[in-house]
């Protein structure tokens, strides 16, 4: 990995958010004491790299309407799950689809496909359709409804010296 | 509640799920498609995260490239004790997101740390905090999809 402590600075200085400012990076360089390219350029580069995935803004579903999000878990053969899975990611109202292991004996699920809606009829129509896709290739299947969010602060960094 | 959108607000939203460019004036594209100054932009974009439609403006960072990892993670809370559990796990920084759900395994939660071994370490101590088992569930694969929400 190539992250120097410059990078890293601009990594806890940004992780809650940028300024909203017409020109954020000038008033993060003098935050950091940097010039307003260099902070440009070194963004640039952690996004080359991948740290950074994009610059943007996270919706709230809550807030417009995708009130019900349903956990949907499948308990599909080891042999077919990722051909499987790569059906049910491809679905347009599955938002994130998973292949996970496997916690016996609590668990035996190990296909997660994330299902968002208005309501949770909507979810639990979508659920079905799923359900029909997969057929006879699923043992069991379950949903997960979120009644809360407990907490959405993405990733933090642990300052240095905490 | 959705009613106190406007149009703008809306073609707004849709379009800050795109990646905006690393330059000195980012909003200025937006701006020009839109119609508005730069400053009434941002103060749109304010607005919209201080009363929460937004959640977060900014770079988002993955935890993975950095280096670290992440780990979904299940714990079966007994009603009685769920705020009491949930102040004890949120209070670890390394809990990027945590959500309620209605089933037996009710605290869903992630993990974002910095080295993959950081995972095992935090799950431990928040079995350690907590006295209750946590189950961990690791991507083992994602199965791409490119999520946006239409606002």
């Amino acid at each position: 990995m190539t992250m120097d402590a410059k990078d890293r600075t601009i990594i806890e200085a940004t992780q809650a958010g940028l300024p909203l400012v017409p020109r954020p990076f000038v008033v993060l360089a003098q935050t950091l004491e940097l010039s307003e390219d260099e902070v440009i350029d070194r963004l640039a580069q952690l996004k080359k790299k991948g740290i950074i995935r994009r610059v943007g803004a996270a919706p709230n579903h809550y807030r417009l309407g995708m009130t019900a999000n349903g956990m949907t878990v499948w308990d599909v053969d080891d042999t077919i799950v990722d051909h499987i899975g790569e059906q049910i990611g491809a679905l347009p109202f599955v938002t994130h689809c998973y292949r996970r292991p496997r916690a016996l004996p609590e668990w035996r699920f190990n296909l997660f496909a994330m299902v968002h809606g208005q309501d949770r009829d909507e979810v639990m129509a979508k659920r079905q359709e799923i359900a029909n896709l997969l057929g006879e290739t699923c043992a069991a299947n379950d949903i997960l409804f979120s009644t809360r969010i407990l907490k959405k602060t993405g990733m933090r960094l642990r300052r240095k010296d905490a | 509640m959705t009613h106190d959108l406007t149009e703008l607000d809306r073609k707004l939203i849709n379009r800050l799920q795109d990646d905006l460019p690393l330059v000195p004036e980012p909003f200025a594209d937006l701006s020009r498609e839109f119609g508005i100054s730069q400053d009434e932009l941002v103060d749109r974009i304010k607005a919209l995260r201080d009363t929460g439609v937004l959640t977060r403006f900014g770079p988002f960072f993955d935890a993975e490239a950095l280096g670290g990892a992440f780990c979904l993670c299940a714990m079966e809370v007994p009603p009685q004790r769920f705020e009491e559990v949930l102040t004890k796990v949120n209070a670890f920084p390394e809990v990027a997101h945590n959500y309620e759900r209605d089933h037996r395994l009710n605290m869903w939660f992630v993990l974002a740390t910095e080295r993959p071994t950081g995972i095992s370490a935090t799950a431990l101590a928040i079995e350690k905090s907590t006295g209750l088992k946590v189950l961990l569930f690791p991507k083992e694969r994602e199965f791409f999809i490119g999520f946006r929400v239409t606002a």
